[in-house]
């Protein structure tokens, strides 16, 4: 169904996201006063990222299950304050090793 | 070049070691998921070359994947990355007088999470030597570890492949986690965002919603529920 070719959507993502960091850097010369907004701003890249995660994690690798091992891996390393590199090797280890054992079952 | 800050180029650059190293593992991660989803090698480098963001990255991954609208990747990509227009705002306050114009606009290419808070903990001011220096390692980390990404990606074997897919979210994770389990202000914004993520995702009649849109009105209502019940604190 898409009739734009690929280089449009990568220039349009690249120049929307280019504008919101520089404009502000050029025009703004003043601080946000909204408690709110600056609130809403603060706490936005960690709801970003939660909506980015779920459910989309659940279909990343080849199964429910195996996503589903991994997404826990993830939490309790998470949790107990890992790196993001450990987290995440480890989050794939665990899916491979789900998938690996529902292909011999 | 009168640098009027104190801070170097050789301190940008050891500053930017860390970032450098993050970036590599975390774009490593986008990289294997834009192959997967079927982009070129090419492709991967040059979203990551022109946007260097993962979030907005993997949510424009995902629309054009869907063959989405341009409106639809608008709209997300201003929403995912609004964050950045409120650090590059409280960055303009660090800036020192070597910053001209024509300079900021190019500092302001490299505007992320990692770069603005290495920066914006600075003592005194920031001159365009130091930011340039930031900036540089990164920007390589990042586009390097999409080149390996893809690469490694179309290489490696299917079953290794499909696993490596939840990599990008297991950062995430690891990203939301730990300051979600501390403040309560980041765990509502979380868990609604999230909540109503789902919601959207699986009931059947809100299933016409595309994912751009999906992360635009869960996290868009995260935040400012979380901000109705928890206004931040002034930090300054």
């Amino acid at each position: 169904m898409r009739n734009v070719p690929l280089w449009v959507y990568i220039a349009v993502m690249a120049l929307v996201t280019y504008a919101i960091r520089a404009l502000p850097f050029v025009l703004v010369r003043s601080r946000i006063r909204s408690r709110f907004v600056r609130s809403f701003l603060q706490y936005m890249p960690y709801a970003v990222l939660s909506a980015m995660t779920l459910p989309a994690v659940f279909s990343s690798t080849g199964s429910a299950y195996s996503a589903a091992a991994g997404c826990a891996a993830a939490v309790v390393l998470a949790l107990k304050g890992k790196s993001l590199i450990v987290t995440a090797l480890a989050a794939c280890a665990c899916a491979y090793l789900v998938d690996a054992l529902i292909t011999v079952l | 070049m009168n640098d009027l800050s104190e801070h170097t180029l050789y301190e940008g650059l050891k500053d930017g070691i860390p970032i450098f190293l993050g970036y590599l593992s975390v774009s490593f991660g986008f990289g294997v998921l834009a192959v997967s989803k079927g982009l070129s090698t090419f492709a991967a480098v040059m979203i990551s070359l022109t946007n260097v963001t993962s979030a907005g990255q993997l949510a424009g991954l995902e629309i054009v994947a869907a063959g989405g609208a341009l409106i639809e990747l608008i709209c997300a990509e201003c929403v995912i990355n609004l964050r950045y227009a409120l650090m590059s705002i409280s960055l303009t306050q660090k800036l020192d007088s070597t910053m001209s114009v024509p300079r900021r606009l190019i500092c302001g290419f490299a505007v992320t999470d990692e770069i603005f808070a290495v920066a914006y903990s600075k003592t005194g001011s920031v001159g365009v030597r130091y930011f340039y220096s930031l900036m540089s390692l990164p920007l390589l980390g990042w586009v390097m570890g999409t080149l390996a990404g893809a690469l490694a990606g179309s290489l490696m074997p299917a079953s290794v492949r499909v696993a490596l897919g939840i990599m990008l979210y297991a950062m995430f994770i690891a990203i939301v986690l730990p300051p979600a389990s501390k403040s309560r202000a980041v765990f509502t914004a979380c868990a609604v965002s999230a909540g109503v993520s789902v919601l959207v995702a699986v009931l059947p009649a809100l299933s016409f919603i595309d994912s751009g849109y999906r992360v635009v009105v869960s996290a868009v209502l995260g935040a400012a529920v979380s901000a109705a019940l928890y206004p931040a604190e002034e930090t300054e």
